[in-house]
């Protein structure tokens, strides 16, 4: 049984923090409709929810990086506000998983006393020994070995997370936020990440741990709060619910309702890809993808699922394997080459990546294009119109005029607008990474029934997806990989999530 | 924080008395007391305002005013002595550190509050304050018999047996240490350049810290500029001509990210001394000076490229550290 | 259709940038006409292009660079050393005006071409790389010339800098402008290329995923604007007769700031040629007008430094005065 103190706590039932009905809206879409939430101290406190669900902006409303545009939040009862980041942390809310907080170049020691450093009697010159002594006891105190003098930058992403960690811990923080603490990193890194946690428990600390790992989640928490789509759906104690009550809460219907899969007659081998390697990245990559055929790529955030994406399409290169296209070996050297060769890819970072934010629609979607429309050079313009047309009506894009900014758009229609970008290349072989990403369930399920348009033409699809429905339903074929290797591969019929998820944690043995 | 000399500064320093001994070699000239006390003493200026540049640097900025404000404080404070000698050498040097600061607090208001660019911010004042150094002379110069003697014994004279230079600068390489090293504000410096918006998440004031640098290293440049025209006996319209661009070869020699957010003082002075030994060499080797721009030029790209390629790769090896 | 001018649509339209550049361009006209009755004299006007033509064709190319969110402080450097270059060629070596003109080319052209080089295969901020590269160019110059300067050039060579049209007051120099601006304007905004330019300048990771070959265009660019201050060399040294190694010193910051001043953002992805063309004569006016005044060219570098200053900061000022006029909602 655990700690006295948390027992204690729960029976007078006082919570540390509540959130009571926050509302938060961008541009007219809301983001979180009226969600309420509620930790008690020393509680592991999961919050659940897909993609775009609410959980990140739950978090910076939290951590007074956005304020709720209506609702309450109460620390110890009391109302509270965060007008910034800074505020909140002294107010003792601490996240972690944050990379905005580390300076790459500067120590440990460092970077946990980064604006709140302990100083001399004189109160200017800072007392390096009395930090460094101080790091030193937090870090024993958690069972971390590492060197206060290291610099972060020569750290592994699980020792950051340590460093998170023992920062929130000297800025007594009393809440802790873990956003998807697991990704990346080892079993082992996990294990010891949870005997922290634990750890950190019986001090009496609240955690928010937020995580779509269900197993994680009913290994370490003790309590759930799930989202969906903006809006809270329910919560209560983990021992009270099973994995398949939660996905329902998380999904909102049945895994087969919601991708109506489309059987596609399976033409032959457009693309083989053979042993490919990247130091340090991801090793001995095989695969074959077919003609019509929707292959699914499912995997842990850094599981190398992108990257290998990523050398295909031309934007990284590798150090060894071969690229075979119609059972020619080919290089592709740019994506400007894949592009040639009949390969789009919707990346993942949509905003970033995927479009140019502040040009209009119907500059965006002919981008890639550009040249193949061209009068020898010179813009075609008319042309260009045409294919917004086109491909807006088609996909159904929201806008007032394909004038518009791309940034002016939902994120569900600047996903369209990313799509239409890629379709008008005339694709054989279209790469999608994350496509339904923080996007609204309507668009999700016209994306999907799109792709499966696509595969019915003759286009082959590769999905990189981190949601299990989407990836179970959608896919002929589910490849899943894990610290860059690939540990299993599934046809439709025969993948069940367990198997899937043992593949995607490594607690399957390498093929 | 109490690593004497870094492994980068450390290979420096190595190289330094490598290429010293080679140039000893061909001209044992060059090894003599006489001429390392020349070496420092024309290098002692450029060490001072490097430290200065180097703040500014590493919050990911840059400062190409410097020799303009060099040349405006330095016209300032030697009309202010060919007018009113009688004005005590304390207060010259007071004001000379006043001048600087206000036209280091100009950049720095406009970058910090305004979120002026600073190559574009400071490439405007360039021009701004050598404008200003010709309004004030009129075009004319303030040259060594219209300076008092006391004046010209701000760099000319010794504490001691020290030059005064030495001192000088001795105390602020010790201010500026303490200052980097073992203060809240100095750390913070590091961390804007290192990552903006984190530390503004830690409660740094981002803005006023800016702001600080810039007048700092005005301070600084005020103060050269008064010792630079008591040292060369002269207040001209060129003064310090291109010197911005030595402030910031020293900086890079030195092992200051152009990025932002790593540098340190013992490096600006190895760089500076690297760049004056160079120098000297081309004196002794009796190369003309009008060498110094281009080996300035071609040091700066050298050590960009070099301190680039390294970093990649550390990232690189990183890697290696977590094969599957 | 109704009435089309609403309160919105005004405001919208006066605090568009080129309309406060012309607005400010009309200023200093009428300013330099009651310094000078002979100034609206359409012969002088066209006298008084012969000062900044040559910064302005490079300011065409310094345009594409800026958008591209890039920047290039050693134009005047490669001046500087294309110059001296000649001057070598010329004095030393007897070397006639059309080899003069390969010269200063090859140099502009090898100049920019190094840059890029840096920049895009070892990916180092041109911040960097060009302080480097404008130390050095200029360096190089006065390694050749030293306190000397180059004045014997071959008759013909005058007349790029000096020349006129045939018997017109049209100054052959500005014919090379004329051209070099409908090429990079309409290179900017009516084709492919320019279309890629403004997507680098936004965001250099979407351009690329788009297929775009980001570093090579980069390369271009820097190439471009080498060149350019190559030939703007030749026009340089053929218009003042000689070379001296501090031959245009200081014009990165009055090419900078025409480009920016004509509205061209210095975070990359927006402006246009028009704007650019404006602030060109608008500084070029400013100039001669203050040249009428008498001011010493070291202090008109200070109203050109000001004006830096404030070009910068006025589109985020303008922005807020529109907002609150217009009374959008920011979220």
């Amino acid at each position: 049984m655990d700690s006295n103190i948390s027992s204690i706590l729960s029976s007078k039932s006082s919570f540390i923090c509540e959130l009571r009905e926050i509302k938060k809206y961008f541009h007219g879409v809301k983001a979180l409709d009226g969600v309420d939430f509620r930790i008690r101290p020393g509680e592991i406190h999961a919050l659940i929810g897909e993609n775009g669900a609410g959980k990140s902006t739950l978090v910076k409303i939290l951590t007074g990086i956005y304020q709720p545009d209506s609702g309450d939040i109460l620390l110890d009862g009391k109302k509270v506000s965060f007008p910034s980041a800074h505020e909140s942390q002294l107010q003792g809310i601490a996240a972690i998983h944050q990379e905005t907080s580390m300076f790459p170049e500067l120590s440990v020691v460092e970077n946990i006393f980064m604006g709140h450093p302990i100083k001399k009697s004189n109160n200017i010159s800072l007392d390096w020994r009395a930090m460094r002594k101080k790091t030193k006891e937090l870090l024993d105190r958690l069972g971390i070995i590492l060197d206060p003098e290291s610099s972060i930058k020569n750290l592994s992403v699980a020792e950051r997370h340590l460093v998170e960690i023992v920062k929130a811990l000297s800025l007594n923080a009393r809440i802790v936020i873990m956003d998807e603490p697991t990704s990346a990193l080892t079993m082992n890194e996990v294990e010891h990440l949870f005997n922290i946690i634990r750890q950190l428990k019986k001090e009496g600390k609240a955690i928010i741990f937020i995580s779509h790992k269900l197993d994680e989640v009913f290994e370490i928490a003790d309590s759930y709060t799930v989202l969906r789509d903006g809006h809270f759906i329910g919560s209560g104690r983990l021992e009270e619910v099973s994995m398949d009550e939660l996905i329902n809460m998380m999904v909102g219907r049945s895994v087969n309702q919601m991708f109506p899969k489309i059987e596609v007659e399976l033409g032959d081998v457009v693309m083989e890809v053979r042993n490919l390697s990247k130091f340090g990245v991801f090793n001995g990559i095989s695969f074959k993808l077919l003609k019509g055929e929707i292959l699914g790529f499912f995997g842990l955030v850094g599981s190398g699922r992108s990257e290998v994406i990523r050398t295909i399409f031309g934007i990284d290169d590798f150090d060894s394997g071969e690229i075979l296209l119609d059972g020619k070996s080919v290089k592709i050297s740019d994506p400007k080459v894949a592009m040639k060769m009949g390969i789009a890819l919707v990346p993942e970072d949509r905003q970033l990546q995927g479009l140019i934010l502040k040009m209009k629609i119907r500059e965006n979607i002919t981008l890639p294009i550009i040249d193949r429309i061209a009068k020898s050079f010179f813009l075609n313009y008319p042309k260009e119109v045409e294919i917004a047309e086109e491909y807006g009506k088609q996909l159904d894009i929201k806008a007032a005029s394909w004038e518009d900014a791309v940034q002016s758009l939902s994120g569900g229609n600047q996903q369209k607008v990313v799509l239409s970008k890629w379709l008008a290349t005339n694709p054989r072989i279209l790469i999608l990474d994350e496509p339904t990403k923080g996007i609204d369930v309507g668009t999700k399920a016209a994306v999907h029934r799109f792709m499966g348009e696509l595969a019915e033409k003759g286009i082959s699809i590769i999905m990189i997806s981190s949601e299990l429905p989407e990836v179970m339903g959608m896919s002929d074929n589910i490849i899943v990989m894990h610290e860059g290797v690939i540990t299993a591969r599934f046809k439709r019929d025969e993948a069940t999530s367990e198997d899937i998820i043992k593949a995607a944690t490594g607690l399957v043995k390498v093929e | 924080m109490l690593k004497l000399l870094k492994k980068k500064d450390f290979i420096l320093f190595l190289f330094i008395v490598f290429v010293s001994l080679i140039i000893s070699l061909r001209y044992p000239r060059f090894l003599t007391l006489s001429n390392l006390g020349d070496i420092f003493k024309d290098t002692v200026i450029l060490i001072i305002v490097a430290i200065g540049q180097m703040m500014v640097i590493i919050t990911a900025g840059i400062d190409l005013s410097v020799a303009s404000g060099i040349a405006l404080t330095g016209m300032s404070v030697g009309l202010l002595n060919q007018h009113y000698p009688g004005i005590p050498i304390p207060l010259i040097i007071l004001i000379s550190m006043l001048i600087g600061g206000a036209l280091g607090s100009f950049n720095g208001l406009l970058i910090a509050y305004a979120f002026i660019p600073p190559i574009i911010m400071t490439l405007g004042t360039m021009s701004i304050y050598r404008g200003f150094v010709f309004v004030l002379s009129g075009g004319t110069w303030v040259s060594a018999h219209e300076m008092t003697d006391g004046f010209k014994a701000i760099s000319g004279g010794h504490v001691l047996g020290i030059p005064n230079l030495f001192i000088f600068a001795a105390i602020i390489i010790a201010l500026f240490a303490f200052f980097l090293n073992k203060t809240k504000t100095g750390r913070e410096i590091y961390a804007i350049g290192g990552n903006e918006l984190g530390a503004k998440y830690v409660g740094v004031n981002v803005k006023k810290i800016k702001y600080y640098v810039y007048l700092l290293s005005g301070v600084i440049y005020g103060l050269a500029g008064l010792l630079w025209v008591s040292r060369y006996a002269s207040a001209q319209n060129d003064t310090a001509m291109g010197f911005e661009l030595q402030t910031v070869a020293a900086c890079v020699i030195g092992g200051v990210s152009i990025m932002g957010g790593s540098g340190s003082v013992t490096g600006v002075i190895l760089g500076a001394l690297f760049l004056g030994i160079v120098y000297n060499a081309l004196t002794v080797t009796n190369v003309s000076p009008f060498w110094r721009m281009a080996i300035a030029g071609f040091l700066i790209l050298i050590a960009i490229i070099v301190n680039t390629i390294a970093k990649k790769r550390t990232q690189y090896m990183m890697i290696k550290r977590r094969v599957f | 259709m109704g009435l089309s001018l609403s309160k919105d649509r005004v405001v919208e339209f006066v605090t568009k940038w080129e309309f406060l550049l012309v607005l400010i361009f009309i200023f200093v006209i009428i300013l330099n006409s009651t310094l000078s009755p002979y100034f609206l004299n359409v012969d002088n006007i066209l006298d008084t292009t012969f000062n900044f033509t040559e910064k302005a064709i490079i300011a065409l190319t310094m345009m594409f660079i800026i958008i591209c969110a890039d920047i290039d402080l050693s134009v005047a450097s490669i001046i500087a050393m294309a110059s001296v270059f000649m001057g070598y060629a010329s004095e030393v070596h007897g070397v006639q005006t059309s080899g003069l003109i390969m010269i200063a080319i090859l140099t502009g052209i090898g100049a920019g071409f190094l840059n890029g080089i840096i920049i895009t295969k070892l990916d180092i901020p041109a911040i960097g790389v060009t302080i480097g590269t404008m130390s050095l160019y200029r360096g190089i110059a006065y390694v050749i010339l030293g306190d000397k300067a180059y004045t014997k050039y071959p008759k013909s060579f005058a007349y790029f800098g000096q020349g006129y049209i045939g018997s017109s007051p049209i100054p052959f120099e500005f014919i090379v402008f004329i051209f070099f601006a409908i090429i990079f304007g309409v290179l900017l905004h009516k084709t492919t290329f320019g279309r890629k330019v403004y997507a680098i300048g936004n965001n250099r990771i979407g351009a690329k995923f788009s297929g775009i070959k980001v570093d090579r265009i980069r390369l271009i660019l820097f190439t471009l604007n080498g060149l350019l201050s190559g030939i703007a060399a030749i026009l340089l040294t053929s218009r003042i007769g000689s070379t001296r190694p501090y031959i245009a010193n200081g014009w990165e910051l009055d090419i900078i700031t025409t480009v920016v001043l004509g509205g061209v953002s210095i975070s990359g992805g927006s402006g246009n040629v028009f704007g650019v063309i404006i602030a060109i004569f608008l500084l070029g006016f400013l100039r001669f007008g203050m040249g009428l005044l008498n001011v010493p060219g070291i202090e008109m570098n200070i109203i050109t430094g000001f004006l830096l200053i404030i070009a910068i900061m006025f589109p985020n000022f303008l922005n807020n005065i529109k907002e609150r006029m217009l009374k959008r909602e920011t979220y």
